[in-house]
């Protein structure tokens, strides 16, 4: 027995959904393991089983070769199982020991802790000092007091959960560097991500996961992204299209845009200037929590700003808000599918409504026309593969993937000339990010600006011509995609935040 | 092991049927309760429920009653029920309704004893007025201040019953009521009077407005922008914003309609049933309308319904304590029970009971 973790034909159903079934692997010490799969895959249900969260209904678990099933994460954290979350939970306004303390059994005496942090930190090139407040880090360091939390427990076998999404490329370097010594001392890494690129890179072995099943099991430095990809999807995928028109004139130009953010913790924005032709698609990448969510709303209409911030085919039009945005042609699209773009508890035809009222003339002197709305809703629908059973389910009904969908094409369909989308192909399986990013192409094509905000750094560099990024609220200067590098992307998007001391040490 | 499971949308058969559910349930606890005060549980609930519209000793007195209570609960609750969808909690209504009725009252004394046509109406619009201006006061100090409006309108509510007394005994006091407190009655001053429409029927002016409240109300939320956006707002703040809904303009709009709907109320029990401004007038219409709004689902013809109901289990516990020694309190617990079971039976409409363990789909 060498293996540290086998799992044996874990299944877990919730009501109409089957999240794991049969699923089989093992991961030996000092492992590195990926766990690949798209959103719904089905990783996130096997890691809560491993780590204690979810109890399995079938199937079994052992580590060191002893059956091994959790009640509750402290048990999985007394056997040795550790696991560091996509998101964070850190107390901004408590400092790193006192944060790291109260994810203990036994705290020891604050100087102590703060000892043994500083120790640790060292040990693994992640300094860290344990009297900062933890309001005042990067995100990347957040990061870091969570994998300090976890490395303090001495931990045989360590789960990563989607690490790589609030980090800068730099940073995803030196996060690896701690990640391979850890694995070179003997604990083993379970390692979840959808990042094929960083999983060659990092990963001994691979486990890929489709529908809640077991697909393939590989060494992922063997294989190409493009294979590891399909087998991911299930399906071979077609890169999006692009067409070579030239660019017309100015439709967006945003210069000295400031704003307060609406959420106490929020980032204001800073002096924001850019501007975007007709047919042209800029893409703005950004680590989370750096403006993203603002820009989108100052675009939006929902922050208001100076007159001349924002204009559109000349036009001041930062003082108006969203319904008179979209009237002149500038229409968005948010991040939260579920409650911003679109009302849960609402029907497709009354989410249709909700945007669309205007551009496509819904409404007569107040009054609704349902007949119309509906054959909006239902146009929304087929022009882009909406799967649902019709136009009357509520919007909380259909998968991330195909509301995504629904809310891209309604905007798309409205015909605007300026389309500004946040996160479009967020938690979106493959296939319908394919058509969300070609329906934003064609939408330029047409002679829309487009504007993506966005973190996925491979749909930016796929589908834009130009390139920006926002930092602590500030955006730097519109570069054109093509030639850019992954490390200028990163330097443009804040660099290692204050790392590069880790970077020497390491 | 029983579990609640979320429906992927909401049940349209328990949307529909849980009202139903909730009053049989009540009628069983209800008859419990009957039971253990050492009534007749069949006796009571007969009584409460059946007797007043079809008993031929009652019938005739209090079959009109029925309309005349059911009016003003339905009128006041209408209007909040386009708040309370928009997530926009007036409690007041009550001292909307009062102040209404003191502005409509005193509108139309101002012109004692003159016979104009116009007076009744004058008393209307003031009535409505009235309302609203109570109302605004939560509006504005909400839009303004960000204060809480479920606890600035309750609280105003004993505010305007301490006017209401003030009126009563001071500056509106009959000077012909040798000292008594109360105004002069309106109902038996013809310019002022809010006649029964129909004899016998207990039909009057705040009955039809009541109804063309509900068909309005019905056309606001099923076919007009504002409707829709008082819908969105109340389920989705978020996406209201997105879609370009003024949220205070919504505030002001909301508690502005469902003052001016309780003012009216008030106005047309002032110069209908109450017939004159005494310290006591206000009979609680104004939160017993919260219960109506909720027991239709805040939907118009639900509403029309709930409020039907809840003026039956007004004259027949009126009837039950009259005639089988029932407490009043076991009538207004009754009358509570019936809110309870609703909002306990509600969760049906969104999620499902299952019991034992989750089957593989």
């Amino acid at each position: 027995m060498t293996d540290l973790l086998r799992l044996a034909g874990l299944t877990k159903a919730y009501p109409g959904v089957i999240a794991n079934s049969d699923v089989s692997f093992a991961i030996a010490p000092g492992e590195i393991h990926a766990l690949l799969g798209e959103n719904g895959a089905g990783k996130s249900t096997l890691v809560k089983m491993i780590y204690g969260l979810v109890r399995p209904d079938d199937g079994q678990m052992l580590l060191h070769g002893a059956p091994y099933a959790p009640p509750e994460p402290r048990a999985a954290r007394a056997a040795g199982v550790a696991m560091v979350f996509q998101h964070f939970s850190l107390f901004d306004a408590l400092n790193v020991a006192e944060n790291v303390a109260l994810g203990m059994e036994n705290p020891p005496k604050l100087g102590e802790l703060a000892g043994r942090i500083r120790k640790v930190s060292e040990a693994y090139g992640l300094p860290l000092d344990p009297a900062r407040l933890v309001g005042d880090l990067s995100a990347g360091e957040r990061q870091r007091v969570e994998i300090i939390r976890c490395l303090l427990q001495d931990p045989r076998l360590l789960i990563m959960d989607e690490p790589t999404s609030v980090l800068t490329p730099q940073e995803v370097a030196i996060l690896f560097q701690t990640l391979r010594k850890l694995a070179a001392d003997g604990t083993a890494i379970l390692y979840i991500s959808h990042k094929l690129e960083e999983i060659r890179a990092l990963c001994d072995s691979a486990t890929i996961l489709r529908r809640g099943k077991v697909v393939a099991t590989c060494t992922p430095r063997e294989r190409s992204a493009r294979a590891l990809a399909e087998l991911m999807v299930g399906a071979v995928l077609t890169p999006p299209v692009r067409g070579g028109a030239a660019p017309g004139p100015v439709a967006l130009q945003v210069r000295g845009l400031n704003a307060r953010s609406p959420n106490p913790f929020g980032t204001a924005l800073k002096d924001i200037s850019f501007s975007v032709r007709h047919g042209e698609i800029v893409g703005i990448a950004g680590v989370a929590g750096n403006g993203q969510d603002e820009l989108l709303l100052a675009l939006s209409g929902e922050i208001r700003a100076e007159r001349e911030a924002v204009q559109v085919d000349g036009a001041g039009i930062g003082h108006l808000g969203p319904d008179e945005r979209r009237r002149l042609g500038l229409v968005t699209a948010p991040e939260e599918r579920l409650g911003h773009a679109a009302a849960p508890d609402m029907s497709l035809t009354e989410n249709a409504l909700l945007t669309g009222a205007i551009r496509k003339g819904l409404t007569r002197r107040g009054f609704i026309d349902w007949g119309a709305t509906r054959a909006f809703a239902g146009q929304i629908v087929e022009g882009f593969d909406v799967r649902t059973p019709g136009i009357g389910v509520a919007a909380r009904a259909l998968s991330g993937g195909n509301l995504q969908k629904f809310v891209i094409g309604r905007e798309v369909l409205q015909e605007p000339s300026v389309l500004v989308v946040n996160q479009p192909t967020w938690g979106v399986d493959a296939a319908a990010a394919a058509a969300i990013r070609q329906a934003l192409i064609d939408r330029a094509a047409a002679g829309a600006a487009v504007v993506v905000i966005s973190q996925d750094l491979d749909e930016l560099l796929e589908i834009t011509d130009c390139f920006a990024a926002l930092n602590g609220g500030r955006l730097s200067a519109l570069r054109p995609t093509e030639g850019l590098t992954v490390d200028e992307i990163g330097l443009m998007m804040g660099g290692a935040h204050g790392m590069e001391v880790a970077h020497e040490v390491a | 092991m029983i579990r609640l499971e979320k429906r992927p949308t909401p049940s349209r058969f328990w949307t529909m049927a849980t009202p139903v559910v909730a009053v049989l349930l009540t009628m069983v606890a209800g008859g419990i309760l009957f039971a253990v005060l050492g009534k007749n549980p069949f006796e009571a609930i007969r009584t409460i429920f059946w007797d007043p519209l079809f008993n031929p000793d009652f019938a005739a007195y209090s079959r009109p009653q029925l309309l005349v209570k059911a009016g003003p609960l339905i009128l006041i609750a209408i209007g909040l029920s386009l708040g309370f969808r928009a997530g926009i909690w007036n409690i007041g209504a009550e001292g909307q309704y009062i102040m209404g009725a003191i502005a409509g009252a005193a509108a139309g004394l101002a012109f004692y004893p003159a016979d104009h046509w116009w007076i009744f109406p004058l008393m209307v619009i003031a009535g409505a007025l009235g309302g609203w201006a109570w109302a605004m006061i939560p509006a504005i100090l909400k839009t303004r201040f960000n204060t809480n409006e479920i606890l600035v309108s309750l609280l105003l509510v004993y505010v305007a019953e301490q006017v209401l007394a003030s009126m009563a005994l001071g500056a509106m006091r009959d000077p012909e009521g040798g000292g008594f407190p109360g105004s002069r009655n309106l109902s038996q001053w013809p310019a002022a009077a809010n006649h029964e429409l129909v004899a016998g029927s207990g039909m009057h002016w705040g009955v039809v407005a009541a109804v063309v409240a509900v068909i309005f109300s019905y056309i606001l939320l099923q076919k007009h922008m504002l409707g829709f956006q008082i819908r969105l707002t109340g389920q989705a703040p978020k996406a209201a914003r997105f879609a370009g809904v003024n949220p205070n303009r919504l505030v002001v709009v909301c508690l502005g309609l469902s003052g001016a709907l309780a003012g009216l109320a008030g106005l047309f029990e002032v110069a209908g049933p109450a017939g004159k401004l005494s310290i006591d007038f206000n009979t609680g219409y104004g939160f017993t309308a919260i219960i109506v709004a909720f027991l239709g689902r805040l939907h118009p013809v639900g509403i029309l319904l709930a409020g039907l109901l809840m003026a039956l289990t007004y004259i027949g516990g009126e009837l039950a304590q009259f005639m089988l020694g029932l407490p009043s309190a076991a009538i207004q617990a009754f009358q509570g029970m019936l809110l309870f079971f609703l909002l306990a039976i509600d969760i049906l409409a969104n999620y499902r009971i299952r019991i034992g363990k989750a089957k593989v789909a």
